[in-house]
């Protein structure tokens, strides 16, 4: 048996199986808060989340279980800036219905603080706005003051 | 080519003017073609029309030209010169003063200490919104005029050797203008004390676009080379410590020696003011081109104000 079979059996014991709803996989350890928050599932559905689980593609990743909701695939592109790997699996009667992979928009809005103390979106109600200019390693350029941010630079709201 | 104008002029009426980086080459190309009409003919075009400028910063050059401009084409001209006589020391957001001013004129200029506030401005208004300037980001007028008298000098942008020299740390001119020139496979020679070079992701931008380029203390070693040299103050206001600029304010002195290590059709350009970077003495000479560089800004700022206005010469 696998690591990433052990892996599930374990997440099983600690996770009851989805009758419907959704499962965001295969996210870099340690974003699961942060995506439960860019996502907005903050409206009452039950959640459940692995945290820094073994994933023998990955090392480690975070998982999260969300009951009687699904998500489209634009929902699980918001977190692509925080966890390129991200998957979806949409379920049914305990069927996966949809599966798939987060794809980074051209467009990141809002979810992204700029680093620069002199942009107008750290002084006024100025929603942020980023372009991806590389998404290998992630390269991204505001908006506004047109500064680019790059690997620890980028930074959640 | 009257097909293209067509297409040009459809594309710019309306149009906000917020970074050189929104603008193509052949975009960029066709504004300073069109500004050439303005050199010599003027008409009262923009009669009935009125531009506000929003100075939330002092500015001389910018601001006068702007006036100079709308005045020149028989527009009018209203607006503040102090944020502090203004909305904002009442904690009214860009946005906001934007969307009123839209309301009282046909285009406006803003200079902001914040960078991006032109682009926050822009998204509050429906009328054409012109970067004045927005802290150290962008002042795209500028970047048209350095373009307009290089291209008016050289009859080319393509394939020359231009010279940074001084702050090109702090200095958005140098970082717009080099963005600018990167569409034209220029040569780039950057000359600067160690503690004011060209930042890395301007480089970094200029490698993406495969541009040579090289960085010099020594403005003598690559002085013959040079078809323009393109001179900033190094300006004490973006020092953090005072001590610094005391370090580096006189490092670079242009004087009557210098032309001696120049091509004879070198062309010297400067955004102005300058302190004492170059000695008045060198104004005399022909290659001494920033006074007409700064006339220039008028006549690139008409036709910019014409273009989005969508009211043609």
């Amino acid at each position: 048996m696998t690591d990433e079979k052990n892996s599930s059996v374990s997440m099983e014991m600690r996770i009851s199986k989805l009758r419907n709803g959704a499962v965001i996989d295969h996210l870099r350890p340690g974003t699961a808060m942060k995506a439960i928050q860019v996502l907005g599932v903050t409206d009452g559905s039950t959640l459940s989340i692995g945290m820094f689980l073994d994933s023998k593609k990955m090392g480690r990743k975070d998982l999260i279980k969300i009951e009687n909701r699904t998500l489209t695939a634009k929902e699980i592109n918001k977190i692509a800036v925080l966890s390129p790997e991200a998957t979806l699996c949409n379920i049914r009667d305990y069927k996966v219905v949809q599966k798939t992979k987060a794809h980074l928009p051209r467009e990141i809005p809002v979810i992204v603080r700029c680093n620069n103390p002199k942009c107008i979106t750290n002084h006024e109600k100025v929603g942020t706005l980023f372009v991806v200019v590389e998404d290998n390693p992630l390269k991204l350029r505001c908006r506004y003051c047109e500064r680019a941010m790059s690997g620890d630079e980028i930074e959640l709201i | 080519m009257a097909a293209n104008q067509d297409k040009y002029f459809r594309k710019f009426q309306g149009a906000d003017v917020i970074s050189i980086r929104d603008f193509s080459e052949q975009e960029i190309l066709f504004v300073l073609d069109y500004a050439s009409r303005f050199e010599a003919a003027s008409a009262p075009v923009l009669q009935g029309k009125i531009l506000a400028t929003l100075f939330y910063e002092p500015s001389t050059r910018t601001r006068l030209s702007f006036e100079s401009a709308m005045i020149g084409l028989g527009g009018s001209v209203m607006g503040f010169t102090d944020a502090a006589v203004s909305s904002a020391a009442k904690g009214e957001s860009v946005r906001d003063t934007a969307k009123m001013i839209e309301g009282y004129a046909d285009v406006m200029v803003i200079r902001h200490p914040l960078e991006g506030s032109a682009r926050a401005a822009a998204e509050g208004a429906e009328i054409p919104v012109i970067n004045g300037g927005d802290g150290a980001n962008q002042h795209p007028t500028q970047t048209f005029l350095d373009l307009y008298t290089i291209l008016k000098n050289k009859q080319t942008l393509r394939g020359l050797n231009v010279g940074f020299l001084g702050d090109l740390k702090y200095g958005r001119t140098v970082h717009s203008l080099a963005e600018a020139l990167s569409h034209f496979d220029c040569r780039m020679y950057f000359i600067a004390p160690e503690m004011l070079r060209m930042p890395a992701h301007i480089l970094s931008e200029l490698d993406q676009h495969g541009i040579t380029y090289s960085e010099t203390e020594n403005l003598y070693e690559v002085s013959r080379e040079l078809d323009i040299l393109y001179v900033t103050r190094i300006q004490k206001e973006r020092f953090p410590d005072p001590l610094d600029y005391e370090k580096v304010k006189n490092v670079y002195i242009l004087n009557e020696k210098l032309l001696e290590h120049v091509k004879s059709d070198l062309k010297i350009l400067h955004p102005l003011p300058r302190v004492n970077e170059i000695d008045p003495a060198l104004d005399a000479y022909p290659q001494a081109e920033y006074f007409q560089q700064s006339k220039n800004g008028v006549t690139v700022r008409k036709a910019l104000l014409s273009l989005v206005l969508g009211v043609h010469l």
